[in-house]
């Protein structure tokens, strides 16, 4: 039988299928953050149930962070509380805590990859929707609700229906200046933010395939955004090459040994998906979103369409925008780099190489922050620190800040956004705010410029 | 978990595509390290204005409708994770949410909290709300047992799908976590055959 990748890696881990339901599926690394887990702890507390494999959690601080004095106390009482009860819990049950002050802290889908903790073939879980970021290693990966994470603590397994399978390809070469984040929200854009409901997507062809682990984070992060649960790429020299050496991957004959299994983690020629969709690398252009949904997507070029649809229109109403209008031009005043789609090294340095030797505009209020302290270290060491301050940017330090309109960084009411992160829900950044997706460039261009411009001008 | 049984309610339209979880219960709310008291902030910046009043377009503010049945537009429950989002539906005294699409987070979350997702065609969903906004006394009847919901003085009626096994959860007041203890010894053995 033909298996596709995801197939191989799901199987892998079935414990037992329950007859008539669903299957127990066994997960390998379970990462925790300060938000979702206090009930989940609770929950084991009241039927008096010990975490089960302590040793493959890890736990981290990043939602709830401010990002700047982390040295100091956090202000906000509840933050604080929320954040104590993490290291509390952890300290409790003998877990993994990369805290505050830590020098493996950051944005828990940037940290498990950058120190070798996500690796090809697992399944991991987390409390948060972007977990589908690890698919980028050919792992089953995806958010979970807290019942589930209590379950995962409990039993180290999940009680799952296997969703059905859909591939993506995009083959031919991307042009100059459009980047991991123009292709997910492109396709997204032609896809819709319920296309992938009840879907694992599995991305392949020319464009993943030369694409460096960083973008391909980037791609599989935002899989969620269509609906679907994750996303994943198989494992390839790339891959191989991103794991090697760091913390927590094999070593020696170990690694080797893991390479040649890895190398299995390829979809059998002729195996079925039960949806398929391509597109052609050079229909892609650099992206921004002009609604309230990720779906709402647009090439940077191009105008605003036409709909009478009443949810279409009360997007458009909330951003302050027209149908048929082109937001080239529009003046922004606040620019956010970072978040778990957005804050690796590769973000930055693509950032700072457009920044470099410009100033940031007078009305833009810039805001550069890094996924995770090691990024923020590599950011001094790489002179990249210099280029934003002298550039008039605000680096922060790490913790998924103006994201979610959660810890202290956000966008005030009525004023637009570009960000790198992934989402523009309403009041998604703020009570208020108006949020326009973009990659690193874009934001970039926009910080300098004060105003959205046709990027396209300039790289051709 | 409290069991499900059979419910009979008015029910609340809120016909808005895409609905996500930021809306059902924005992040500034979640830094809570229990799971209560979420209702009060159940739809926050819809509810409420910027200053703190009362939005009396929002249909949740309008009198006439009320019930524990929530009959949303399509693909709710999408983006975050949070579980937030269905404890503060229940919270506020929804039992049951009615859409033509569940996204898959938001859809288990409910389930694990006894909250009922009643997936319909988007003709059946067109229809209720058709029918709650000309008479919003309009009693809906869920019945989780024959998986059916139907509109009381009519004969409209349509069934839905929902997992034997969370039926059988729903209906019994059980949960995962009752059922993946009672395996730790296939899990044990699962572990030494991976290690």
């Amino acid at each position: 039988m033909k298996k596709t990748l995801f197939d191989k890696v799901w199987d892998n881990h079935v414990v037992e299928t329950v007859k008539n339901g669903p299957q127990i599926l066994y997960i390998d690394k379970h990462l925790i953050h300060e938000v979702t887990s206090p009930q989940a702890f609770a929950e084991l507390g009241q039927r008096n149930i010990p975490v089960f494999r302590p040793d493959q959690i890890v736990a981290t601080a990043d939602h709830n962070v401010p990002t700047q004095h982390q040295h100091l106390p956090i202000k906000d009482a509840l933050s604080k509380n929320q954040v104590e009860m993490l290291t509390n819990n952890c300290k409790k049950h003998g877990i993994t805590l990369y805290g505050l002050g830590h020098e493996n802290q950051g944005i828990v889908h940037v940290i498990a990859p950058e120190l070798g903790i996500t690796q090809p073939g697992m399944t991991i879980v987390c409390g948060d929707s972007h977990t589908s970021t690890h698919g980028a290693f050919g792992s089953i990966a995806f958010g979970i609700g807290t019942s589930q994470v209590a379950q995962v603590f409990a039993s180290q397994c999940l009680l799952l229906s296997k969703p059905k399978s859909m591939r993506i390809t995009v083959n031919g070469t991307l042009k100059n200046g459009v980047l991991a984040k123009d292709v997910i929200l492109y396709i997204i854009s032609k896809l819709g933010t319920n296309s992938g409901t009840g879907y694992f997507v599995e991305y392949a062809g020319d464009v993943f395939e030369s694409m460096s682990m960083e973008g391909r984070m980037t791609v599989c992060n935002m899989s969620i955004e269509m609906g679907a649960r994750g996303g994943m790429i198989a494992p390839d020299e790339i891959t191989f090459e991103y794991v090697k050496d760091r913390e927590f991957a094999p070593k020696g004959n170990d690694f080797e040994e893991k390479i040649a299994y890895w190398k299995t983690l390829t979809t059998d020629e002729g195996a079925k998906f039960d949806k398929e969709y391509y597109f052609n690398a050079e229909e892609i252009e650099p992206m921004i979103t002009y609604g309230t949904n990720p779906g709402m997507g647009i090439k940077i070029n191009e105008t605003i369409p036409q709909s009478n649809d009443a949810s279409f229109e009360k997007s458009l109403k909330y951003m302050g925008f027209n149908k048929g209008e082109s937001l080239v031009g529009k003046q922004i005043n606040y620019v956010f780099i970072g978040s778990c789609t957005n804050s690796r090294i590769e973000d930055f340095r693509i950032a700072a190489n457009y920044i470099k030797g410009k100033k940031k505009a007078v009305n833009v209020n810039a805001l550069i922050v890094p996924g995770s302290q090691r990024v923020a270290k590599q950011i001094e060491a790489e002179g990249l620190k210099n280029i934003f301050e002298t550039a008039g940017f605000e680096l922060r330090q790490p913790g998924c800040s103006a994201c979610l309109g959660m810890n202290e960084d956000k966008i005030p009411s009525g004023e637009y956004c570009v960000s790198t992160s992934n989402r523009n829900f309403e009041g998604r950044q703020g009570q208020g705010a108006r949020t326009i997706l973009a990659s690193p460039l874009i934001a970039a261009a926009t910080a300098v410029e004060g105003k959205l411009i046709d990027i396209t001008t300039q790289l051709n | 978990m409290e069991k499900f049984i059979t419910l009979n309610s008015k029910a609340v339209p809120l016909p808005i595509e895409n609905i996500d979880t930021d809306q059902i219960i924005p992040a500034r709310f979640l830094k809570a390290t229990d799971k209560i008291g979420f209702g009060n902030n159940l739809f926050k910046d819809w509810r409420f204005k910027k200053d703190g009043t009362i939005n009396d377009s929002f249909v949740l503010n309008h009198k006439k409708f009320k019930g524990a049945i929530l009959i949303a537009g399509n693909n709710f429950g999408c983006g975050s994770s949070r579980e937030h989002a269905a404890w503060a539906l229940k919270d506020y005294g929804f039992k049951v949410v009615v859409s033509s699409y569940f996204a898959d987070i938001f859809k288990g979350n409910a389930l694990n909290n006894g909250l009922l997702p009643v997936q319909i065609s988007p003709e059946f969903l067109k229809l209720l709300l058709e029918i709650i906004h000309i008479n919003p006394e309009t009693e809906i009847t869920v019945d989780i047992e024959k998986q059916l919901i139907s509109i009381n003085g009519s004969t409209a009626i349509e069934s839905f799908e929902i997992d034997s096994y969370k039926k059988y959860c729903l209906m019994n007041g059980y949960d995962d976590i009752d059922f993946l203890i009672n395996k730790k010894e296939r899990i044990e053995a699962f572990e030494k055959k991976l290690a």
